[in-house]
């Protein structure tokens, strides 16, 4: 059987194959089109509520009026932030004047891989909270930062350049104010720089965050 | 041979004496990169089962049409597009199980017990056995999946069932919280490699154990190999 059907096949002339390839090509597509056209405004209204929701625990209970997709400022690259890649910034406004700007930066020397971090910091640059966002660190001993493992993050909760000041942003054991967690304190280093260094440039860049338009900054650059 | 001990066959071959996984070995990569809980291991068990019936069907139902010189670039094009046709309706439905099993997804499409059940089976029977073919492949590596996840789960984090929600809806759920924490190897990818050889050895000295009875009719049972 197999045998006549590679005698029927020579016999066919090249073109068929490629006009059935083409074939199934075509309906490949009408297929993944369907199904993108099906998906696309639940995956958009997904990804909304994941935002609100991920950005909620950084907010410190502040009552935002904007919509927070399209308070996004987005920083490329080369930016005083921490992390290697384009930064996102979310501000807030409420009752009409700035409130917050919610950060996403990476901090680059964890123990493997960037740590991504959404760090709040109220307009008087004091942080509302800090949360992990994305981390590759060790289970069970750099991953313990994660906000549902333990309650390491809650001692960034309102501190600021001023408090404590600025040489006790390092853990105890190298004479700061941090603490560190046990059998870990490469990551733990990692996100207090981190932190630390997007406060220097919310401190110096206020005004520049608030006034940016939406995906200006690279402009201004 | 009646459609309904075909079906029981099949469905035999799937789940244990030629399963995708533990017979086979095939798709391990995915297999042990995320079968870290038992509802991440089943999240990939359900996209891998219907990825394999649907190209199952679409590859023996375009059999007659398929020359063998193109065969392998029509396998490649219906199984990537239904590959990203289920990535799709995963960010839809279950964005959570969707974000968690990440990469893991679109890989599928490199999963190699597809292509090659598309090759070996669906390929040369009629659509009806081919479509039974791929969802008995398809449940055998799910429950694989899910024994290793459910393993793992279990020894590694203390709990099981774990991110219910992220399937079935719900807030946000611990799982049953069994201990306390537990051995963190079983969660590592070492963890991996152990839970699928016990697996493997747990069949084969079922199959064994099995076989002694048909073979032994002077009732001596020979353990040791």
């Amino acid at each position: 059987m197999s045998n006549g059907n590679s005698k029927s096949a020579k016999k066919a002339p090249v073109w068929q194959g490629a006009f059935i390839l083409a074939a199934v090509a075509a309906f490949c597509t009408v297929l993944v089109a369907v199904t993108h056209s099906y998906t696309a405004p639940l995956i958009h209204a997904n990804e909304q509520a994941y935002l609100e929701q991920s950005l909620k625990p950084v907010l410190g209970g502040i009552e935002y009026e904007t919509e927070l997709s399209r308070s996004v400022l987005n920083v490329p690259i080369p930016h005083e932030l921490p992390g290697s890649e384009a930064a996102v910034i979310y501000r807030i406004y409420a009752d009409g004047m700035p409130a917050a700007a919610l950060f996403i930066v990476s901090a680059r020397d964890g123990f493997s891989g960037p740590i991504k971090l959404l760090i709040g910091v109220k307009i008087d640059g004091s942080i509302t909270a800090v949360r992990i966002l994305l981390h590759k660190e060790t289970p069970g001993l750099g991953d313990m930062i994660v906000s549902s493992k333990s309650d390491w993050l809650q001692q960034f909760e309102s501190t600021s350049l001023t408090s404590p000041i600025e040489a006790s942003w390092k853990i105890k054991r190298d004479g700061g104010e941090f603490d560190q967690l046990t059998g870990a304190s490469v990551t733990p280093r990692a996100v207090i720089k981190a932190v630390k260094e997007t406060l220097i440039y919310f401190d110096s860049n206020r005004d520049f965050v608030f006034s940016a338009i939406e995906n200006v900054a690279e402009e201004l650059e | 041979m009646t459609r309904q001990t075909d079906f029981k066959t099949r469905l035999r071959a799937g789940l244990w004496t030629v399963n995708p996984g533990l017979v086979q070995i095939l798709g391990i990569c995915p297999l042990l990169a995320v079968t870290t809980t038992l509802v991440n291991g089943l999240g990939l068990g359900i996209a891998t089962l219907f990825v394999l019936t649907f190209s199952n069907m679409l590859v023996s139902a375009t059999r007659h049409f398929i020359r063998p010189e193109i065969r392998i670039p029509m396998y490649v094009l219906i199984i990537s597009s239904l590959v990203t046709c289920i990535e799709l309706l995963f960010y839809a439905w279950f964005p959570g199980l969707g974000r968690t099993l990440g990469i893991f997804l679109p890989l599928i499409v490199t999963n190699c017990a597809i292509v090659a059940r598309a090759e070996v089976y669906a390929s040369k029977n009629p659509v009806g056995a081919s479509i039974m073919d791929g969802f008995s492949m398809g449940a055998g590596f799910a429950l694989l999946l899910c024994a290793l996840g459910a393993f793992r789960e279990l020894i590694g984090y203390g709990t099981i069932f774990s991110g219910f929600d992220m399937l079935f809806g719900g807030e946000p759920s611990p799982g049953i919280v069994l201990v306390d924490g537990g051995f963190l190897l079983a969660i590592l990818p070492p963890g991996a490699f152990i839970g699928l050889a016990l697996a493997i050895a747990a069949k084969n000295a079922i199959d064994r154990r099995r076989r002694v009875p048909h073979k032994g009719s002077t009732g001596v049972r020979v353990d040791a190999p």
